[in-house]
This record gives structure tokens, C-alpha cells and sequence, in this order.
């Protein structure tokens, strides 16, 4: 909970400061670059992430927020900005990376992803690692047997496997799988790149 | 037809003149910008301006009038939150329409699919809102029900027997002892065959006193006090010093039966009857109620079970005021009053006497001494009828034409609706002088300032309710909406800010601070709590159960699919229940199914809540269902099949969700 709210807090700044020149762009003759999470007009700051009602269920940012093993897929949610993605009805299902598996990452690759300038590429690799719907394991089982495909929202397709007991996902194995509001999270040990187009 | 027209347009400017001069020039509510007389400098638009993502400062219920249901709105800006369904059907949410819920309109009279709901009332504690509950009444069919404002759902619905038009009502007491049901008609008590013309002395009126459980809310009629034959219109509680009394303005105290606008406007006075309910309850201690033989429903809706259940009651306890001294007394009140309204200290009671040329002010101090000293005008049949003079407090003269209801500012003003003149006017209490005048648009009915009925009104904004609109709003053929209209009472002269339309007859109306509710407001049922008979609480107890030609569906909704899915082995002839159940524990999350020739319903399923829609289907054939809440990004992707065979086939019952069959 206390995370949930630091990071809050921390995504408040943040936007804050990103948005505080736009106001004064508002009456000029630029098109204003919106933000995400938008600020509105009035100046107030909303977005689903931000909604905490204290009886919901956790859903996907929620829970990958309160746990120390996804601080870099936290801060790499929040620095592309789809962390109302995340928080939205969904239903979605999360692949989500330990902070090891970033690390595994050619050195400097994290710290490059995470500069405003590479917010697009940073977002496509995130959304790689979410599939819009509903996939608990028995469901991804099913895949295998039916030869179905696992549809990306980056628009790519991931291979499902079994091997032995284990599930894999484009070539890396779930290790745990969470029930979460909006989804499933299933948690890996990988980084699942997409492919350079 | 030009001579008319020409006639027309004069009239209005003399109107118009009129209106100039006799506001001062103050706002007409036209003005979409208006600086002057705000302390704070915003304009007008900007007081009434919610921006996009902040909330409002007050919670408006008002009343449907003719719609049956309770709309939410928010204040300042007049955007509507909710339509509560109360006594009539809602196709929105199944109220009424699906299994759970049909209970609800049952009455004494069979299933009641639409009545007129008028007058809503906050629960009250130590005179001032507490935010539990709202009551409303049915005025037609008479009943009394009670809204939770944890769930903003109808929770339990009581018919009054021994009334007809249950219109002075449902006004609570200020610890929300009891809520209130006066008859607007005299009626034969018992109700038996006779002559209409036979009415003059031999009709009678019940005054009821619902006794509500301050844990559950439950209601139940205490008793009921038999009245002369009269009208009874509007009702409010003594407060304070006034605790233990109920007053009630009556109209036909002529007892005419026919021709009223005529023939009930003949007497100079009518009452206001203030009804010792205190002295009631000794009655009863006593042993003076009278058990009489009464029908008339009692539905509960069990939160637990998601479900309602309604039960005949047959006995109703009564008190006589004729033969119970000092249980009534009548004040004398000019001219067939309408409101009768009790100020927050709960010294004066207003007497709005819709034809009549002034306001009259009753004095509760007054009273007490008039009865002490017996200053009584002689009786009505053996209810004391205490002397004009040795009440009355005072007279606002010539304030409007056709007084309605008054409410209070907390700061010594009153506010009064005039119907017939189309304004509110604000008067000082205890000196009767007339402050300012506002017009309203028009034809205004009752008003409403926050916590108006209470101890403590919330003296900032005045909601005022008109019937008719005109050329208000865009025209959207014959019928045109009703409207609210909101007032800024800061300040010594009221400013018009905001004109917006409503659902069905805005009737009437309560308010409270939004933060008596926001921090209640129920988001999801939990599944755990769910006991409803026919709850599937997981895709694991999804199944489907043939019992003869029945056929019960426990089925699941999650995003974004339902358990099952696919279910073969219905047959042309079967009753199929489909008990729906919303997995969701998720804040915002409903789900909605409806089943192609289901003829009941279609269902609208809250997170962790059961709802039950009966179909019987009627040809053979692949019949398709699917959610009708857009819930998810793959909402149209929440669809099924039921495959339905001849009668008598042998295709056997099965269900499936991605291809695992069961049966």
C-alpha cells in the first residue's frame, strides 16, 4: 500500500513537471503535446491508475507496484506512460519481468529505454508483454493443445510451450501466476524483446 | 389574430417593466454572465461550474413525480448521477423486471408497475441529517419506501392501509423515529360498498406512523390515527421544543365529493392538524389502539440473498381522534394549505394556503398556551379547533399568488414558492417582511434548500421545481421536460445561476453535503457475503440443472466471458432460468446479459452480485445471449449460444466454456 502510494506521489511530480510548460503553450499557436496521463484543462490530474478505492480487488499495475521484484518494470511503465493501460478494464494479461530479468539486458540498455526520447520504443516493448484478454495457465495450456495463437497488444504473436510442467512464453518459462482485477500476471524471467521492424 | 398577438406582446412588456422594477433589477436568470451581487466576483457560470474530474459540493435527490423513481443529481451543477428505481419498472436496471426485484411492487392490489412517487426525506438524527437513508412515497397506490444511500438502491417498500392517495408523506421525525403517511383522500375505513354521496361525516382519513428500526431500517406501521374525512396534503415534524408533534395541512374540510375546485374552496379556513404523537404512544401503553383487519404488503430486499421477499400483513393498530382527547388539535389556517412547513428552531409552523392572498405563521408557544387555557373555536367532530388568534404568530402579507412550500435558510429567512405568480420570495421570520423576489420559469412547485427540513439547513444554494418549461429548452415535440433551477441564497438578494431539465415531474426534493454519502457509497458486493440460492461463486460451480421442465443456469460473468457459454439440450417448452452471477470484485465493473426472446428481462449485474432473468423459449433453433454492459475491450467478444431442441427430443443437457463439456 505505502508503495502504491509513493508511487503515486512519484507519478504526480513527475507529471507536474512534464506538463509545466504546456499551460503556457495552451493560448499559443503550437499544438500542445499531450502527456499521459492527460492533464485536463481545469488542472487536475486523473487517470485510472490514479483511482484508489479501498475495495476493488488489486489490478495489474496495482500489483506489479507492490512488489519489490518489479521496481524496473514499474519505473518502465511509468517513464512510457502506460500505466493506465495497465489499470484499465482490460481484461489483460500481464508477462511481467523480475527486475533480473531487465538486468540480463546488454549493459545500458535499461538506462538508453528509459530517456524521453525513446518513450515509443520503451512503450512497444511493454506492450509486447501484454495480451488483451483473459489467459490464466489453464487457458494458455489450452493453447498448446489447440495450436492456438497468443496475441500481443504490440501486435506480435508469442509461442507457447510446454516443457515438462512448465510453460514457456516466447522461449522464457512462467515462473508464478497472480489473479489480479483486470487479468492475470504471470511472472517471467526474461525480457521478451520484439523483433526490429 | 393580429389584434391578439399585438395584445400578447404588451402584456409581456408590461410584464417584463414589472418584473424590472419590482427586483430591483437584479438577475432574471437569463444572463449567462451576471457580476453583479456575487461576494466573490466569479460570474455566474463559474459558480455553477463543476470543471471536468472534480465533484460537487452537494448531493440533490428529486423526486420523478409521475416517473415513480428518485434522481440523483449533483449541486451546483445539476448533473444527473443515478435514477433510483422505486415504485415503478426500470428497464435500465431490471428493477421490477428481473426475479429478484419483481417483489418489490407487489401491493395489496397485485404487481404494481408504475405509481407517482412525490416527496423525498433524508433520515434524520437530533434534527439533523444523517445520511442512512432516504424516504419517498407512492402517492398513488399508498406506499412508503426506503433507499438505501449506501447502495442508492430501493431496500424496502411498505403499503399503508386505510389511505388513498398517500400524499402528506414521507416526512420523518428528528431522530427518524417515524416516518409519515397522511391520506390526500377520505375513504370509506374499512373501505366497504357505498354511496360517494354518503361521504359528508362518514368518510374518514388515517394519519400513519411507520416506526422505523434505527439498525435495519425496517419499517413497520406503529399505528394510525383516524381522521375526519378531509383532505390531508402536506406534513412536517416539530423539531426542538416541537419534538412529539407532527402538523398536517388539510384541504376539503368542506368534505365535498365532487367538483373540489369549487366546492373545497368555500370555507375561509381550513386546519392544520398537529398531532400529539408522544401522546399517542401513552395511548397505546395504555390499551386505547384498536386492532383492525388490514391487507396491505410488506417487501424487504435482503442485501444478502440479492433478492426480495414481500409478505402480506393483515392488522393494523388505530387510534381515534375524536374519541382520544388531546391526541389532535386543529389550527385554523387560510386557504386550503398546501405546505406546512416547520422552521429550524421549531417555534413556527407555516401555513401555505394555496388561494389564499397571505402566508400564515403559527406560533408553537402559542399553541401550547391556547390549549392550556382551552382556547378553543368550538370542535370538529370532537377534535378541539383552537382559535386563529390564540396561534397565529403572525402574517406575511401579500406576499405572491399561490403559496406552496416554504423552507428555511438556517439565518432567520424563509423562502416560499409561489405557483400562480412564478416566483420564490424570501421573508424574515418573526417580523413577516418581505426581503427580495426572484422569478422562476415557471409555474414553480416545491423548492428546496439542503437540510431545509431539518435543525441545520445548509443555507447556500435554493433548488427550485418547475411544471412548466415552454420556451425554456429546446422543443422536443408536445412534451417538453420539467426543470430545476438553482438559486445562491449567500446573499441578501438570491441570484438565479443555473436552469437545467429533469427526469419526470421534479415532485420535490432533498439535499445534503456530498460528504454525508461519498465516504459510504457501497462499490462492489463481496462474493463471499453473497448467499443468494442460486450463486455460482466461481466458473467451478457454473453449471446448469434440469428439474422437470425447469431449467436453472448457474452461470458466471468475468471479463470477458460467461461460464457457460455454450449449453445444448434446452427444448421448446422449458422454463430457463438463467441465474447470473458477476465474478468481478472490481470497482465499476457490471456486467450485463440479455438472451434473444427473453420476454421478461434483460439484466444489468453489479460486482459480486446474483440476478436471475426467466426465458422461455419458443422455437427451435441456435439461439445467441450476450453482455449488454460495455465492460471490457473485448465486450462484444461476451456472447453465447443455447441450442434449443423440439419438445420431447432427446439431445441431452450439456454446457461447455472453450470446449470443456460437462454435463
Amino acid at each position: 500500500m505505502r508503495k502504491i502510494n509513493f508511487l503515486a506521489l512519484f507519478l504526480f511530480t513527475f507529471l507536474l513537471v512534464s506538463c509545466g510548460g504546456e499551460a503556457n503553450n495552451a493560448t499559443g499557436n503550437e499544438p500542445s503535446q499531450k502527456a499521459a496521463p492527460a492533464k485536463e484543462e481545469s488542472g487536475v490530474v486523473k487517470g485510472q491508475a490514479y483511482v484508489q478505492d479501498g475495495v476493488s480487488e488489486k489490478n495489474a499495475l496495482q500489483v506489479a507496484a507492490s512488489l519489490d521484484d518489479f521496481s524496473t518494470l514499474a519505473k518502465a511503465v511509468m517513464a512510457a506512460g502506460v500505466e493506465n493501460a495497465l489499470a484499465n478494464n482490460g481484461p489483460l494479461t500481464v508477462f511481467a519481468p523480475v527486475n533480473e530479468a531487465f538486468a540480463k539486458l546488454p549493459e545500458g540498455t535499461v538506462e538508453t529505454l528509459l530517456k524521453p526520447e525513446n518513450k515509443a520504443k520503451l512503450a512497444f516493448i511493454l506492450v509486447n508483454h501484454v495480451a488483451p484478454s483473459n489467459y490464466p495457465i489453464e487457458t494458455l495450456e489450452k493453447n498448446i493443445e489447440k495450436g492456438r495463437k497468443l496475441f500481443m497488444a504490440s501486435g506480435e504473436y508469442l509461442p507457447v510451450e510446454k516443457k515438462g510442467d512448465d510453460i514457456y512464453v516466447g522461449g522464457t518459462k512462467i515462473l508464478k501466476s497472480v489473479k489480479v482485477s483486470n487479468g492475470w500476471i504471470h511472472v517471467i524471467g526474461d525480457v521478451l524483446v520484439p523483433a526490429e521492424k | 389574430m393580429k389584434y391578439l398577438f399585438k395584445s400578447i406582446s404588451f402584456l409581456t412588456l408590461v410584464a417584463l417593466t414589472w418584473a424590472m422594477t419590482s427586483c430591483g433589477g437584479g438577475n432574471q436568470g437569463g444572463a449567462a454572465n451576471n457580476n453583479s451581487g456575487s461576494a466573490l466576483g466569479k460570474s455566474t457560470a463559474e459558480r455553477v461550474f463543476v470543471a471536468p474530474g472534480e465533484l460537487d459540493e452537494f448531493y440533490g435527490f428529486i423526486s420523478g413525480g409521475f416517473s415513480g423513481q428518485l434522481a440523483v443529481y449533483g449541486l451546483p451543477s445539476g448533473r444527473l448521477f443515478k435514477v433510483i428505481p422505486v415504485f415503478s419498472q426500470d428497464g435500465e436496471k431490471a428493477y421490477g423486471y428481473n426475479e429478484e426485484t419483481k417483489a418489490m411492487l407487489q401491493t395489496s392490489h397485485g404487481f404494481i408497475p408504475w405509481d407517482d412517487s412525490h416527496h423525498p426525506d433524508i433520515s434524520q438524527t437530533n434534527g439533523e441529517l444523517d445520511g442512512r437513508w432516504v424516504f419517498i412515497n407512492a402517492n398513488n397506490t399508498p406506499r412508503i419506501a426506503r433507499v438505501s444511500l449506501e447502495t442508492f438502491e430501493t431496500e424496502e417498500i411498505i403499503e399503508i392501509p386505510n389511505s388513498a392517495g398517500n400524499h402528506s408523506s414521507a416526512f420523518v421525525t428528528e431522530n427518524t423515529e417515524y416516518v409519515v403517511a397522511g391520506t390526500r383522500f377520505g375513504v370509506p375505513i374499512p373501505q366497504r360498498d357505498m354511496s360517494i354521496e354518503d361521504y359528508k361525516g362518514n368518510f374518514k382519513a388515517a394519519l400513519s406512523f411507520v416506526k422505523v428500526d434505527q439498525e435495519t431500517g425496517h419499517m413497520n406501521i406503529a399505528f394510525q390515527v383516524l381522521m375526519p374525512g378531509f383532505d390531508y396534503d402536506l406534513t412536517h415534524p416539530g423539531r426542538g421544543k416541537s419534538h412529539g408533534w407532527m402538523f398536517f395541512s388539510t384541504y376539503n374540510t368542506e368534505e365535498a365529493n365532487s367538483l373540489l375546485e369549487v366546492n373545497a374552496s368555500q370555507n375561509d379556513k381550513d386546519f392544520i392538524a398537529a398531532v400529539n404523537w408522544k401522546k399517542a404512544e401513552e395511548y397505546i401503553a395504555a390499551g386505547k389502539g384498536k386492532k383492525m383487519p388490514a391487507k396491505y404488503a410488506h417487501n424487504v430486499y435482503d442485501e444478502a440473498t440479492h433478492t426480495a421477499t414481500s409478505t402480506m400483513e393483515n392488522e393494523v393498530l388505530t387510534l381515534d381522534a375524536s374519541e382520544l382527547p388531546g391526541l389532535v388539535y386543529f389550527l385554523p389556517t387560510p386557504k386550503s394549505p398546501h405546505g406546512c412547513d416547520v422552521d429550524p428552531t421549531g417555534e413556527y409552523i407555516v401555513g401555505n394556503g394555496k388561494l389564499a392572498a397571505s402566508l400564515t405563521v403559527h406560533s408553537f408557544t402559542k399553541m401550547q398556551q391556547a390549549i392550556k387555557d382551552k382556547a378553543f373555536d368550538g370542535d370538529a367532530y370532537g377534535i378541539p379547533i383552537l382559535k386563529f388568534e390564540a396561534v397565529n404568530a403572525g402574517t406575511v402579507v401579500q406576499p405572491g399568488l399561490g403559496p406552496l412550500h416554504t423552507e428555511f435558510d438556517g439565518k432567520g429567512n424563509a423562502y416560499t414558492t409561489f405557483f400562480i405568480s412564478s416566483e420564490v420570495v424570501k421573508w424574515k421570520l418573526g417580523t413577516w417582511e418581505v426581503l427580495d423576489r426572484k422569478p422562476t420559469y415557471y409555474s414553480v412547485g416545491h423548492l428546496m434548500i439542503p437540510g431545509g427540513n431539518s435543525r441545520k439547513p445548509f443555507g447556500k444554494y435554493l433548488v427550485a421545481m418547475n411544471k412548466i418549461t415552454k420556451d425554456r429548452y429546446l422543443p422536443t415535440g408536445p412534451e417538453v421536460c420539467q426543470s430545476a433551477q438553482l438559486y445562491d441564497i449567500t446573499g441578501d438578494k438570491m441570484e438565479m445561476l443555473l436552469d437545467f431539465p429533469t427526469v419526470g415531474e421534479p415532485h420535490y426534493a432533498a439535499g445534503c453535503p456530498a460528504s454525508l454519502l461519498m465516504k459510504n457509497s457501497r462499490k462492489i458486493f463481496k462474493l463471499e457475503d453473497n448467499k443468494h440460492p442460486y450463486a455460482a461463486k466461481s466458473e467451478s460451480e457454473a453449471k446448469v440443472v434440469r428439474k422437470g421442465k425447469n431449467v436453472h443456469i448457474y452461470m458466471t460473468m468475468i471479463r470477458s466471458h460467461f461460464a457457460p457459454d455454450n449449453i445444448e439440450g434446452i427444448k421448446v417448452g422449458d422454463k430457463v432460468f438463467f441465474h447470473v452471477t458477476n465474478l468481478e470484485q472490481d470497482y465499476d465493473v457490471p456486467h450485463g446479459i440479455s438472451m434473444l426472446g427473453a420476454n421478461t428481462s434483460e439484466l444489468l449485474i453489479m460486482p459480486g452480485q446474483t440476478e436471475t432473468l426467466v426465458w422461455e423459449p419458443k422455437e427451435v433453433g441456435v439461439w445467441p445471449f450476450y453482455c449488454t454492459d460495455f465492460c471490457s475491450a473485448l465486450h462484444q467478444e461476451m456472447q453465447g449460444y443455447v441450442r434449443v431442441s423440439p419438445a420431447g427430443s432427446n439431445v441431452p443437457l450439456k454446457w461447455s466454456l472453450d470446449g470443456e463439456w460437462n454435463q
